[in-house]
């Protein structure tokens, strides 16, 4: 029984945390949602020269040839720090189809280049103000050619190639897409502006096929389930700096002469934070453990660490500017940046009621009776 | 990351699991609810007796305790591996929990030498049942507040008072109580811990009937009881310190809220009828269940992890004292959903299983949500334990304990 992270892998988490803690990761993230940037490019520049974007390639193309789990520790620190980099959408996103979908000539040509980040990716799934189906992807493909409007893609702006969902003659196709002048790219306002995220109009735009035609919409629920587990953990590290915030400032802010972290009130707040979280906690882990494994029950354990994470965090984050009072109502303290992020992540690879839809439809398949 | 055991822990299961297979009927799915006797019937207590006695003299009764007591000196995490295999099977559980988690810790770390070998093999055994006294109609969450009074006489300590809320204490032989030796001393302070034979003179046991109907609790009236001073544990004044070690392990004790889970809910919906489709395409059903699920998944792999600590030799995490906050809310909201897919006829007690666990369920919840500390106090002490806030203010502090306010 090792429901755990290697000691290695411990090392690895807190040797990212002390590096995101000195370069101000924080501050940074605050600073791109003023200036209205897109990223921070230097800490982005230094989180490549550290390899952690070759952490799951393996070593033949200058990756460091480790896994999944190794992706999910750095996933917590990332997402405890509010990191404003592209490094979800690179490395969960786009990095793992090239490893799983892409051919060997693809490979060879592009995941070295993920390592040294010259080639950053990203995932364009939506086209409309609902959740996107296997029926309401109106981007075509032919003859290679793909054509359509994507909008909300996180990091396009820096992107230098795009998987592009595409309804192709025999359905669903994941394409992927060298971004290119031809492509018209407009940063979109969302409620984090810490991320950037963009509209892709792709008109007539060349492109390669991933895996099989008409097999894109499961490569892609697999795809998502993945990622579901490492945003987890982001999910889960940002949750748990708000119990921190949270917790810190209920014992320094005083009233009716007394810390309120004395009140009951507060306490059963902060309680309630943490047996989210915990229960998160514990879900993620249950998360890395399939995905490390490759196990069969991945669909089940994504949505499940994927619920639970974004309960948490969306809980936490709220919690924690009711406890800050009209203080964390201000641009000036830290607590917005947290509800922000919080929602964003909570919507980025589908909603809550989406991830729970897929929670009991995985349950129904899993049933014996079912499976003949 | 593996859910697999090592192999020393493998052999350990296989033993646990061929003893168990000799000696008792694995669980069904679908069967008698009650194999062994309604809770708390004289058949229940025989068929509990008996299977106590057999797991002692196998030495698995207390596998963690020494073995001059009768253990077989097993570590945390194969007290776990046997919980997990015995779990399996259907036997009669219920009688033994409290005495055992509660008594047998307290008895093993204060009583003397004499009495541990006096006491603790026919503990174990089932041979002698044990209860704990510590609530009165006063002291629930603030058990400290308990009004019970001590009289030194002699070599003998005399009792009177009420004590409230004691499991099987009808069927008990021994108990271990705390009561106030002195009433002008601080609340804290003025406490002192003993045992006692339950079959003294003075003492009257009424049965408490529930809000399920049955009757697992009772009132204890000590008039003028007489206990040798040889059965006080620790010092004179001591009786909160030893209290509190009880009622740590009474937090491990309780644990779980069992009954219908997540996967019984999906179960039922699946079968269930709603307006002429199956209850589980109800988007709203769809979404509880998944938050259940979550839940009860989470309080899973939160068990795996303090297992997985344990395996490594490290001290579990903190992790662990969610669990019955979370499981007897859920149980709660998991009874309301059964009974309410019935719509009017919810209301109906029927001698339908799956109705009949979301009844229990239902009526059953309410009273785990206090037994063994109410969802407030567990959350203070989350709060306090584990985020380390501090204490409420409190107007009992300092102040001789016959003059704290105490209402009616």
């Amino acid at each position: 029984m090792n429901l755990d992270f290697s000691d290695d892998q411990k090392l690895l988490q807190s040797e990212a945390r002390k590096f995101l803690e000195k370069e101000q990761s924080l501050q940074r993230s605050r600073s791109v949602l003023n200036q209205q940037e897109a990223l921070d490019t230097d800490l982005w520049q230094q989180i490549v020269a550290m390899g952690w974007t070759g952490i799951r390639i393996p070593e033949q193309y200058d990756g460091l040839g480790l896994g999944h789990l190794e992706l999910c520790v750095v996933a917590e620190e990332l997402g405890r720090s509010l990191a404003p980099v592209p490094f979800s959408s690179s490395v969960y996103l786009f990095t793992e189809a090239i490893i799983k979908f892409a051919s060997d000539e693809i490979k060879q040509d592009l995941l070295p280049k993920l390592v040294t980040g010259e080639c950053i990716g990203t995932l364009a799934i939506t086209e409309q103000l609902l959740a996107p189906t296997a029926q309401n992807i109106n981007t075509t493909v032919a003859n290679n050619a793909v054509s359509g409007t994507k909008i909300a893609v996180p990091d396009a702006g820096i992107a230098t190639h795009v998987i592009v969902i595409c309804n192709g003659q025999k359905g669903i196709e994941l394409r992927l897409v060298e971004l290119s002048d031809d492509c018209n790219i407009q940063k979109q306002d969302t409620i984090d502006d810490s991320r950037g995220h963009f509209s892709i109009d792709f008109n007539n735009a060349n492109s390669q096929l991933l895996g099989h035609h008409g097999a894109g919409w499961r490569l892609l629920q697999n795809l998502l389930d993945q990622a579901a587990v490492m945003f987890s953990f982001e999910q889960l590290g940002g949750a748990q700096a708000t119990l921190d915030m949270a917790t810190s400032y209920a014992q320094q802010r005083f009233a009716f002469g007394r810390a309120i972290c004395s009140y009951q009130a507060i306490k059963h707040k902060l309680a309630d934070m943490y047996i989210k979280l915990t229960l998160s906690k514990s879900n993620s882990y249950y998360g890395a453990w399939a995905l490390s494994t490759e196990s069969a029950e991945l669909a089940v354990a994504a949505a499940t660490a994927r619920v639970s994470a974004t309960q948490a965090f969306n809980y936490c984050s709220q919690e924690n500017i009711q406890t800050h009072g009209g203080n964390g109502f201000t641009w000036e303290y830290d607590c917005h940046l947290f509800y922000r992020r919080a929602k964003l992540l909570s919507l980025n690879v589908g909603s809550l009621a989406t991830w729970k839809e897929k929670l009991i439809h995985g349950l129904e398949k899993a049933q014996p009776a079912n499976a003949q | 990351m593996n859910f697999n055991d090592t192999e020393q822990q493998a052999q350990f299961r296989v033993k646990c699991s061929a003893w168990l297979k000799d000696n008792a009927q694995l669980k069904t799915q679908t069967g008698n609810h009650n194999p062994h006797g309604k809770a708390g019937s004289p058949e229940f207590l025989d068929a509990s007796r008996i299977w106590q006695k057999k797991k002692f003299d196998a030495g698995w009764a207390m596998l963690h305790w020494p073995k001059i007591y009768g253990g077989l000196e097993a570590s945390p995490l194969e007290r776990i591996i046997w919980d997990q295999e015995e779990a399996k099977f259907s036997v009669p559980r219920g009688v033994y929990e409290i005495g055992l988690g509660m008594a047998g810790p307290v008895m093993m770390q204060y009583a003397t030498e004499q009495q541990k070998q006096r006491y603790l093999p026919p503990m174990a055994a089932g041979e002698e049942i044990w209860c704990q006294l510590f609530s009165e109609p006063s002291a629930g969450s603030d058990v400290a507040g308990l009004r019970s009074k001590a009289v030194q006489d002699g070599d003998d300590w005399i009792i009177n008072g009420q004590k409230v809320w004691t499991s099987g204490a009808q069927f008990c032989d021994y108990g271990i109580i705390v009561v106030r030796h002195d009433a002008n001393l601080d609340k804290h302070a003025g406490m002192t811990f003993f045992f006692v034979d339950m079959k003294s003179p003075g003492i009257d046991i009424k049965p408490i009937k529930q809000i399920t109907g049955g009757s697992s609790f009772n009132e204890v009236y000590f008039s003028d009881v007489r206990i040798p001073d040889s059965q006080r544990l620790g010092a004179v004044g001591d009786g909160w310190r030893v209290a509190i070690t009880t009622l740590m392990n009474e937090r491990l004790a309780v644990g779980d809220a069992n009954g219908v889970d997540a996967t019984e809910a999906f179960e039922w919906a699946q079968g269930q009828d709603d307006h002429g489709h199956a209850l589980i395409q109800n988007r709203a059903v769809r979404e509880s269940i998944a938050d259940w699920y979550c839940q009860a998944s989470g309080l899973k792999n939160t068990k795996l992890r303090t297992m997985s600590a344990l395996s490594k030799g490290d001290t579990p995490g903190p992790e662990a004292s969610i669990t019955k906050v979370v499981s007897a809310n859920k149980l709660q909201a998991i009874g309301n959903f059964g009974i309410d897919s019935l719509d009017m006829a919810g209301m109906l007690k029927t001698d339908l299983s799956d109705v009949h666990e979301f009844h229990n369920a239902w009526l059953g919840s309410a009273g785990l949500r206090i037994a063994g500390g109410t969802d407030e106090i567990l959350k203070n002490i989350i709060a306090e334990r584990v985020l380390g806030l501090p204490q409420d203010p409190r107007a009992d502090k300092g102040v001789a304990f016959k003059d704290i306010p105490s209402g009616k």
